[in-house]
């Protein structure tokens, strides 16, 4: 099969019935191990066990912005293609990728209150991500209540590309401007520096995350299409009551 | 597995995290279901989506 016919929603939805059990299973797998070692890491030695909370914080955190970047491809996919596999993409990962910063930020808030004094302060960082997370609420809105879906579509799709400036903002806001949130430790000039201790189980933690994601994304898409085939073939049965 | 002074911080993340992903996992699974329902219901009652009905001709 090219990748090509992938863009058939009907073929698109065999692959994702044949796939799904084993993403499925990869994912419960995968987060068996990350949560032993996760569980098993040492304490770090000037926050404690604390560290524990970046086991979650962390991944999540990369999600919220992979799942705007994602989101992106398939805002563009949607205005230059019309593409309606581009535009369920889309509506597919706004709901996840709200709910991963959702976690960011409250493993964030939790984390900072022992680690920093405080659970909240306006700093680049934390006002970015925040900002993320309004914006995912913006695209979720405009997704539900528009009256005309293509309509709607349309607009999250320029909602999202605009947004999509923010995700540099993100991950730059730590270098750019004075913050209580700590520089970057994991993608460095220089190497990570976490100790491998602790960063093997963060980075198997991240793989789960990011299977997980994987997974429900295809879940979501896969309902997605049934949706519009059930307002498809809803729209036909009223068409041929009114004939 | 000691937690230290802050286990209540710890406990309460990997809570957050716990309920959201279940929510999540709830979400997509009921969704399809109903989805599939309502397809189902339709398909008994005749209606056939248009790209059907270009393969019965």
């Amino acid at each position: 099969m090219a990748v090509i016919d992938l863009a058939n929603p009907t073929r698109f939805l065999t692959l994702v019935n044949r796939v799904l059990p084993w993403l499925a299973a990869a994912t419960v797998l995968l987060f068996a191990f990350g949560l032993a070692r996760a569980m098993n890491a040492p304490d770090d030695y000037q926050q404690g066990a604390t560290v524990k909370i970046m086991f979650l914080h962390v991944p999540a955190a990369w999600l919220s912005m992979m799942g705007w970047g994602l989101m992106s491809v398939a805002a563009l996919g949607t205005l230059v293609w019309r593409h309606p596999l581009a535009d369920v993409a889309g509506k597919a990962a706004a709901p996840i990728g709200a709910a991963f910063t959702f976690i960011c930020l409250v493993t964030g808030s939790l984390w900072g209150r022992p680690t920093w004094g405080t659970y909240w302060v306006w700093d680049a960082r934390l006002t970015s991500v925040l900002v993320l997370f309004l914006l995912y609420l913006g695209v979720l809105a405009l997704y539900w209540t528009a009256e005309d879906p293509g309509r709607g579509s349309r607009a999250a799709a320029v909602l999202t590309l605009v947004g999509a400036v923010n995700i540099p903002i993100i991950k730059f806001s730590v270098d750019w401007w004075n913050t209580l949130h700590q520089p970057a430790s994991l993608i460095r000039m220089g190497g990570s520096a976490v100790d491998p201790t602790i960063l093997w189980p963060l980075l198997i933690m991240a793989g789960a995350f990011t299977l997980l994601f994987f997974t429900l994304h295809l879940a979501a898409m896969r309902n997605e299409i049934l949706r519009r085939r059930v307002r498809g073939m809803r729209i036909i049965q009223a068409q041929e009551v009114r004939a | 597995m000691n937690l230290g002074p802050h286990a209540d911080f710890i406990i309460a993340a990997y809570a957050v995290t716990v309920f959201v992903v279940a929510a999540l996992v709830a979400w997509v699974i009921l969704d399809y279901s109903t989805q599939r329902r309502i397809l189902g219901d339709l398909e008994v009652r005749g209606v056939t989506r248009r790209s059907q009905r270009k393969d019965d001709r």
